[in-house]
């Protein structure tokens, strides 16, 4: 049995694609999968503070990669889920200390240790890093807000994703890409300031697996080191799980997309 | 709409000009999309010698790699100014 690969990644940084590997594989954890979650950010790493592990990080994916330490001893078991593990990126190595055999080495060491999913946090960019993390991976979530940069990156990370990975170069069929809309705020796209779900489906050609509104919850998940998803009242954390859920398979219609409507005292004063 | 709305200023919405500016760039990076490094440059220095006999925009010049059964053509294409009798042909 070998573990299914999950890339998060985007081409644009600050679009949630932490954020959204940690709420991403503690749903499949808590789905009751066997998850290790990997940041390939080195020299960057933040994973670490986004699943509240940070005090615990001895070893790292780079000590692994280049055999200072075992695997065991660099996967960071979750505290809240005992099926879920956390491998943190180096912060002290230069973005070459990981090379694609040394990648390898360890999705396979993975594998063998009966892991159901990895889940593959990209750092931005379309450099090494984010060409290591794509490279070996089964499933790619394309993070992307309803925003010009970002919608570009994306086409652009699209592209790379359909030609520089193993699965392309090996003609195995094509990685499954899903694309998940963030930050995205129902008012703005009401008014017209702000590109719409089908918008984005139209201009990239590919449809969205899950719609992420923006919350304030996201940011109070961040600050307490909780992912996101295990805010069950919030309607980000349930879009994430809806989310998780299309992935494994389930169909789930699209929430949180519409503006809440407007009281009668908003609507004569506005606001 | 509220009824004291017509005191705010209210900007355009601007998602749809968004949309649009997102729909040409993105069907030409596209097409584009794994030709040749060259290409870019090989457009540059064309716009240097038609500049020699008619003035162009760089945009004018259109360079596409079409690939088609086992063979690709380079497909060029030069849009002049329009009102003036241009001493180049448009090549394709």
């Amino acid at each position: 049995m070998t573990a299914e690969i999950i890339v998060v990644t985007s081409g644009k940084g600050g679009v949630g694609k932490t954020t959204t590997s940690a709420s991403l594989a503690t749903g499949l954890a808590m789905a009751g999968k066997k998850v290790a979650v990997i940041d390939f950010d080195v020299g960057l790493r933040n994973l670490d503070l986004i699943m509240g592990c940070e005090r615990r990080v001895v070893y790292d994916f780079v000590n692994v990669v280049h055999g200072e330490a075992t695997l065991k001893q660099a996967l960071i078991k979750d505290k809240r889920h005992e099926n879920l593990y956390v491998l943190a990126a180096s912060q002290t190595r230069d973005k070459d200390a990981l090379t694609q055999e040394g990648v390898e080495k360890v999705l396979d060491g993975l594998s063998e240790d009966g892991f159901d999913y990895i889940v593959c946090d990209s750092p931005a960019g379309i450099e090494k890093g984010a060409h290591l993390a794509m490279y070996f991976a089964d499933h790619a979530v394309v993070v992307v807000n309803p925003e010009v940069s970002s919608v570009r990156d994306s086409d652009r990370i699209l592209g790379l994703l359909a030609s520089k990975t193993r699965r392309a170069e090996r003609g195995d069929g094509a990685i499954k890409q899903h694309l998940l809309l963030t930050r995205y705020s129902p008012v703005r796209v009401a008014s017209g300031d702000m590109l719409s779900v089908k918008d984005v489906e139209e201009i990239l050609g590919i449809s969205v697996v899950g719609v992420i509104p923006e919350s304030e919850q996201v940011l109070a998940a961040s600050n307490s080191g909780v992912p996101v998803i295990l805010d069950a009242n919030s309607h980000a954390g349930q879009a994430y799980s809806d989310t998780v859920a299309r992935i494994l398979g389930e169909e789930r219609a699209l929430r949180f997309l519409d503006a809440p409507k407007k009281g009668f005292l908003q609507r004569v004063f506005g606001g | 709409m509220g009824i004291l709305d017509f005191l705010k200023r209210k900007p355009e919405p601007t998602a749809g000009l968004a949309k649009e500016r997102l729909r040409i760039i993105v069907a030409q990076e596209r097409s584009t999309r794994g030709a040749p490094d060259y290409l870019p440059l090989l457009r540059n220095e064309l716009l240097e010698v038609i500049k020699k006999y008619v003035h162009v925009d760089l945009e004018a010049i259109n360079i596409n790699v079409e690939r088609d059964s086992g063979h690709e053509v380079l497909e060029l294409s030069v849009a002049l100014p329009e009102g003036k009798q241009a001493a180049a042909t448009p090549a394709t």
